[in-house]
């Protein structure tokens, strides 16, 4: 993470199937910034962080890495990111560890990292339990471990609270605050008074067009 | 490489947790070729002739069985997503899935084979040809297969679907496993018809992944 890291979009529109999400869509992030994206259902929220993880392609507008467009090196753009959608993907037939293990080891983040992040979301005791026992709330830490775990420069979190007790929504935010106090970037879409210190705020409102504030 | 290793130690360690599909494959190998000396009449000289042709065909109707379910689940638990912007390349992470399947179900197929093959009274000069064949013959079918299951993402019914997207791709690969058992078994060399069978499984090492992998990032859009 240096502090050359810049995450830029500009006038970016969002097709999903024949119908306009969004459209004009701009705003910049540094290095140390963090984003908070509201807006109501359907807004393009969901829609808006896949385009940032490259996952979608924008219908127009530009979306740039400290000056160069994602998509011209799409695999130096997925070495820095790290992202959480709607879904868990938590594997049942796997212990807790063993699911945390796979997402440190596909991102090549150290062994000796797995531990201490079960333990930031509290789920050290269930650790050698097979996640199909899991609840809801405990899939979720265990699928928020991973920022605990692997080093990224780009945090992208839609919805990250689902079913999240207000002490693990706590324990969230200071997470999130230690990675921007660390010089990372956060894109985080929410509902809820999230409490990001700092963060820049963008509302998504539809496909009139909006302006960050 | 690191992701590689990840994805095929966690697909093995999946199929190993759940058992169920090597299993089934086995099953359904061994029950649709013990079905034929039923339907055609138990002389041993009619099975010795269609002998390859029934041991073939079962396996590729077999592999086709777990083909729909390989990206099928980290699709619908949202897998797929993470796997995809994780920093390995896609194709890569294709071939370790696809690795990880063919160690599952492609390779007990292989094994099995020769015991099958003693149920059709395949003559002994054949099983060299056959179990060679369906070793590099197998892969083929997972890495095509991988093609169909990628494509179908998201249909309704999509194992059906795949049945008629990628069986018509599987008979270049049967013409030739077939032909190298009946070579060997009417003591002719049957060399020519592995070293295609090669050719195939190298052509689709480099194509299938890509293919694959262009696929899944539309499923995933």
């Amino acid at each position: 993470m240096t502090s050359a890291d810049r995450l830029e979009c500009r006038d970016l529109a969002c097709l999903r199937g024949e119908r306009l999400v969004f459209k004009g869509v701009s705003f910049a992030l540094g290095a140390g910034e963090a984003l908070r994206l509201t807006g109501p259902n359907g807004s393009g929220k969901s829609s808006l962080l896949r385009l940032l993880t490259g996952l979608g392609r924008p219908a127009a507008g530009m979306i740039a890495w400290s000056g160069a467009s994602i998509f011209d090196d799409p695999d130096a753009h997925r070495r820095r990111l790290l992202f959480l959608g709607h879904q868990d993907a938590v594997k049942p037939w796997l212990t807790v560890r063993e699911n945390l293990s796979f997402w440190a080891a596909l991102h090549g983040a150290q062994p000796d990292r797995i531990a201490p992040a079960l333990a930031h979301f509290a789920l050290t005791a269930q650790a050698e339990l097979p996640a199909r026992f899991l609840s809801q709330g405990q899939r979720r830490r265990l699928a928020l471990a991973r920022f605990a775990a692997i080093p990224a420069a780009l945090w992208l979190l839609d919805e990250p609270t689902t079913g999240l007790d207000d002490a693990n929504v706590a324990t969230l935010e200071a997470l999130v605050a230690e990675h921007c106090a660390a010089g990372g970037l956060a894109v985080v879409s929410t509902h809820l008074a999230l409490k990001l210190p700092g963060a820049a705020a963008l509302a998504l409102t539809g496909a009139s067009g909006q302006q960050a504030a | 490489m690191s992701g590689f290793g990840a994805l095929l130690r966690r697909d093995l360690r999946l199929a190993l947790r759940q058992g169920s599909d090597t299993a089934t494959v086995l099953a359904f190998f061994l029950i649709v070729v013990s079905l034929f000396p039923f339907g055609v009449g138990p002389e041993p000289q009619t099975l010795s002739a269609i002998g390859a042709g029934i041991l073939w065909v079962a396996a590729l109707l077999a592999a086709l069985l777990s083909l729909d379910r390989l990206f099928q689940a980290d699709y619908e638990d949202g897998t797929l997503d993470y796997l995809l912007s994780a920093p390995a390349a896609p194709s890569l992470l294709v071939i370790a899935k696809c690795l990880a399947h063919w160690l599952t179900t492609g390779l007990p197929l292989v094994l099995l084979s020769p015991l099958l093959g003693l149920l059709l009274n395949l003559p002994s000069a054949a099983y060299p040809a056959l179990v060679a064949g369906l070793a590099l013959g197998t892969p083929v079918l997972t890495l095509i297969g991988a093609i169909g299951a990628a494509l179908v993402l998201g249909a309704r019914r999509g194992g059906v679907l795949l049945s008629l997207l990628i069986l018509p791709l599987y008979i270049p690969v049967l013409i030739f496993g077939v032909g190298a058992v009946e070579a060997a078994a009417a003591g002719q060399g049957f060399r020519a018809h592995l070293l295609l069978l090669g050719a195939f499984l190298l052509g689709a090492l480099a194509l299938a992944p890509f293919v694959a992998a262009v696929a899944l990032r539309q499923a995933a859009e």
